[in-house]
């Protein structure tokens, strides 16, 4: 069995190289895409935290109840973001961050 | 889980993640993400958190990925294909991860070095077992030598996380009528 800290660092690798993905594309979904991956290596540590500490012999369900909750937000979170990108499309017919800069001062 | 298969599906993991960067195409990216998540999953089966890898697999791999690629196709991103990398972007997306792994790395280097975290505790089902209503179907269970995880969520989620279940049912209804109106025609 792996010790803690190889999934610690596993998840944050997967973290990291979902970071890389934000800062290096430009098409939004992927960009969105990689957001996904970094939530999900915050499950993963939540995940191996509730597994070695176990409370009255049982894994620690506290834990995976936020991982449970961060599922469901995280679901919620892309169909509205998808819905976003859909109307932003219709807008201005591009999803490339380098063209949308109409933010800018 | 066997170590080896921890690495196999760590490996396949971020092999997936890598993919999503450099796939050119966002479809391809979007079957790249479903390997990372699916090998993810398994890890979570792993750590004994058999519903939690179930519910990423339904969640992410069925409803998420299906709504991205159904956005892909929409959206006709043919086109857009000339997603050509910046040299400052790409310093920054490669300086900034490797400090924050280099930083990682050596905050794991010097604690949890003592023995209760290089090897998961065992579970003492049987020891569990006490602390729930004699006869039912979790206590049984874990009398039995079975870690009867859905239940225990189940349990969880109907006694403790009472209210945030309802918060999360108002969050999902505000959802729904966000992504109604965001996609609803403006007429003028």
């Amino acid at each position: 069995m792996p010790s803690l800290n190889e999934y610690l660092f596993i998840s944050g690798l997967l973290f990291c190289i979902g970071l890389t993905g934000v800062i290096v594309r430009k098409n939004i979904i992927v960009i969105f895409m990689c957001l996904e991956l970094m939530l999900a290596a915050a499950s993963l540590t939540m995940v191996a935290f509730t597994r070695f500490n176990t409370v009255q012999g049982l894994p620690d369900y506290d834990g995976q109840m936020l991982v449970f909750f961060v599922i469901t937000v995280a679901a919620a979170e892309v169909a509205v973001g998808l819905a976003v990108i859909v109307a932003l499309y219709r807008a201005r017919q591009t999803i490339n961050t380098d063209e949308l800069t109409s933010l800018k001062g | 889980m066997p170590s080896i298969l921890f690495y196999i599906f760590s490996a396949i993991m971020c092999l997936g993640a890598l993919m999503v960067i450099f796939n050119r195409n966002p479809v391809a990216s979007a079957l790249s993400m479903l390997l990372s998540f699916i090998s993810l999953a398994a890890i979570f089966i792993g750590l004994n958190s058999y519903l939690i890898g179930i519910l990423q697999i339904l969640v992410y791999s069925g409803a998420v990925m299906v709504l991205f690629i159904f956005i892909i196709m929409l959206l006709d991103l043919q086109k857009e294909d000339k997603d050509a990398f910046k040299p400052a972007a790409i310093a920054a997306g490669i300086i900034i991860p490797i400090v924050l792994l280099i930083q990682l790395a050596s905050v794991l280097h010097v604690s949890h070095q003592d023995e209760q975290y290089s090897q998961a505790p065992e579970l003492e089902l049987a020891e569990a077992a006490k602390n729930f209503p004699e006869g039912s179907v979790i206590a049984t269970d874990l009398s039995a030598g079975k870690l009867p995880d859905v239940h225990l969520i189940g349990h969880y989620l109907f006694t403790d996380y009472n209210f945030p279940i309802q918060v999360i049912a108002v969050l999902l209804l505000s959802a729904t009528v966000g992504c109604v109106v965001l996609s609803k025609k403006i007429s003028s």
